[in-house]
């Protein structure tokens, strides 16, 4: 495994919608070894507050030398990133963690809630490169947050469905509840999202007998395997890192009703 | 200014054991090292203090694990680790590949666990020497009243001397009323050198739900936050025992490694900045060295205990 500590710089900053956030960064080192559900440690800002580096999955791998981060605004950290300019620079390690399994599997289904639809874009990106028949339901607050990524995932050739927590934008209420009709024939599932959704979807494909994979997320100092502080509960009853183990696991690993 | 053509020699003593120079990661933020190798160069650390063994293996404390707090951060992982079995037949094979001194940082509940784990690890070839962990605030029996009972930290102290013939190194807690009282009390007992200090015990609470942060309630602060703090304790404790004193906490720069060797410090751990910046070991070896050329300083051993406090 190849990790980098990559300085980037910042290509491009869009606003996807009120909180949502994407940067696309030049860091030819982590953008030519990232796989599908791999992550990024970002140091947000220049000085010791925030002090920790934030963890964010590749949200998309645009040629071997930039990738795309995609995020919600919800503190410190990412307010800092939310701030960046072109030309900016902004220091990376990755990339990190277990990505995606992705197997010989014809019909796949992609869940994704909110700014757990971050990883799926560059999963998908990757299955339709062999003309995977991907089937994609994302949810999210309102209709602005997903416009822009329906109209990517199209433009890859997936069939998109779309919930929305206020009903702005198709199926009003869980992204879950879709999930159910899709499942037909699909061979493979893959989630992210809230903890109910991933449960949820993880629930339906053991009842249909379907592989799925989840991507985690947790707090965590370092994203290396050293501060042991990403911990969430496995089957088994044991601890699983999600910096290492993870962050995409398979969904009978996790304990959900812990 | 007249600069020294030579390098100036970073070697340093911690009794028996010889560094090459006085740059070391701290136990619990470089994990077993491998977790680093592609991002930091080991064969230039001075030495590296593993992840705390324990006999057995622990699973550590639920989750949430870390929070972050003003320029630091909270921990509560409760020692989770391998266990010294698989330590020694996992662990060490690479360890034993780094080039550069391996201390392993030990823990128990009971002193007679210390003195197994010395016992165990004596003849491991690859350890250099050990670190006794008796301030390790997260686990509720033992880890306190090690660290902040003085007759217990002799008592320990004592009984890993008498197992090994190993370096020992002492860690001391800074949740204790007289940090001098301690330090006299593991040197009298047989303590090679002192590192110090461990985290500081913190608390940080979510107003929306009013529940704690840390699924332990409460953690080990660390980071650059508890800077003053630990250089105010190493220059207390370097100033009143005869053995060497290891500097640790909120050390992030060469500056503030300097600080700590001013103050009495024969070595420093560097801590919570392997987390946010992995290089930040390797930028304060040569900020080290960068500062005893400007200071016409041909080794570090002639700045350690320099601070100045008269005129």
């Amino acid at each position: 495994m190849s990790e980098f500590q990559e300085k980037s710089r910042v290509v491009a900053v869009e606003q996807l919608a009120d909180t949502f956030y994407r940067l696309t960064l030049s860091a030819p080192q982590i953008a030519s070894s990232s796989q599908p559900g791999q992550f990024v440690m970002a140091a947000c800002g220049p000085y010791l507050d925030p002090l920790l580096r934030r963890p964010f999955s590749v949200h998309r791998r645009c040629d071997t030398h930039s990738i795309q981060l995609l995020f919600r605004v919800v503190g410190r950290g990412t307010e800092l990133l939310a701030a960046k300019r072109p030309g900016d620079v902004l220091h990376l390690i990755g990339p990190l963690g277990r990505g995606f399994d992705i197997d010989d599997a014809d019909r796949v289904c992609l869940v994704g809630g909110g700014i757990g639809i971050a990883p799926l874009l560059f999963l998908a990106e990757e299955l339709r490169l062999s003309q995977r028949t991907c089937t994609v339901l994302l949810g999210s607050r309102t209709a602005g947050e997903l416009h822009q990524l329906t109209v990517e995932f199209n433009a890859l050739g997936c069939e998109v469905e779309v919930a929305t927590d206020d009903g702005s934008a198709g199926y009003h209420g869980l992204v879950a509840d879709l999930l159910g009709p899709c499942l037909t024939g699909v061979k493979r599932c893959y989630a992210c999202g809230p903890t109910p959704m991933m449960a949820r979807t993880a629930q339906l494909c053991l009842a249909g007998r379907i592989p799925c994979q989840v991507s985690l997320e947790a707090h965590m100092a370092c994203g290396l395997g050293a501060c042991l502080g990403c911990t969430v509960h496995g089957t088994a009853d044991r601890y699983l890192h999600i910096c290492r183990q993870g962050p995409v696991l398979n969904a009978e690993e996790v304990a959900w009703n812990r | 200014m007249e600069q020294m053509n030579t390098a100036p020699d970073m070697s340093v003593s911690l009794g028996p054991l010889v560094l090459t120079n006085p740059v070391m990661t701290a136990s619990g933020t470089f994990g077993y090292a491998e977790e680093f190798v592609s991002l930091v160069p080991l064969h230039e650390l001075g030495g590296v203090v593993v992840k705390g063994i324990s006999v057995a293996p622990r699973a550590g404390n639920p989750p949430p694990r870390v929070v972050e707090t003003p320029c630091g951060m909270l921990n509560a992982i409760g020692l989770e680790n391998v266990g010294v079995d698989r330590f020694i037949s996992e662990k060490m094979p690479f360890l034993r590949t780094c080039e550069c001194r391996v201390i392993v940082n030990i823990l128990g509940d009971f002193i007679e666990e210390y003195a197994e784990l010395a016992a165990r690890l004596t003849d491991i070839p690859g350890v250099d020497g050990l670190e006794i962990n008796i301030s390790c605030p997260n686990v509720k029996k033992g880890g306190v009243a090690f660290g902040t009972v003085p007759e217990m930290a002799a008592a320990v102290t004592r009984a890993v001397r008498e197992s090994t013939h190993l370096p020992v190194i002492v860690k001391l807690s800074p949740n204790v009323t007289d940090i001098v009282t301690m330090a006299k009390v593991v040197e009298d007992n047989g303590a090679h050198a002192i590192s110090l200090i461990n985290t500081l015990i913190g608390m940080a609470i979510d107003v929306r739900t009013r529940r704690p942060k840390l699924g332990n309630i409460i953690g080990g602060l660390s980071g650059p936050a508890i800077k003053p703090v630990a250089l105010r304790m190493v220059w207390q404790v370097a100033s009143a025992v005869r053995v060497p004193v290891i500097g640790i906490g909120g050390i992030g720069t060469a500056e503030d490694a300097v600080e700590f060797l001013l103050a009495g410090a024969t070595a420093v751990q560097v801590g919570t900045a392997n987390f946010y910046n992995p290089s930040a070991v390797c930028e304060i070896l040569t900020g080290i060295q960068k500062y005893l050329l400007e200071q016409g300083e041909q080794s570090v051993q002639s700045i350690i205990g320099t601070l100045r406090l008269e005129g």
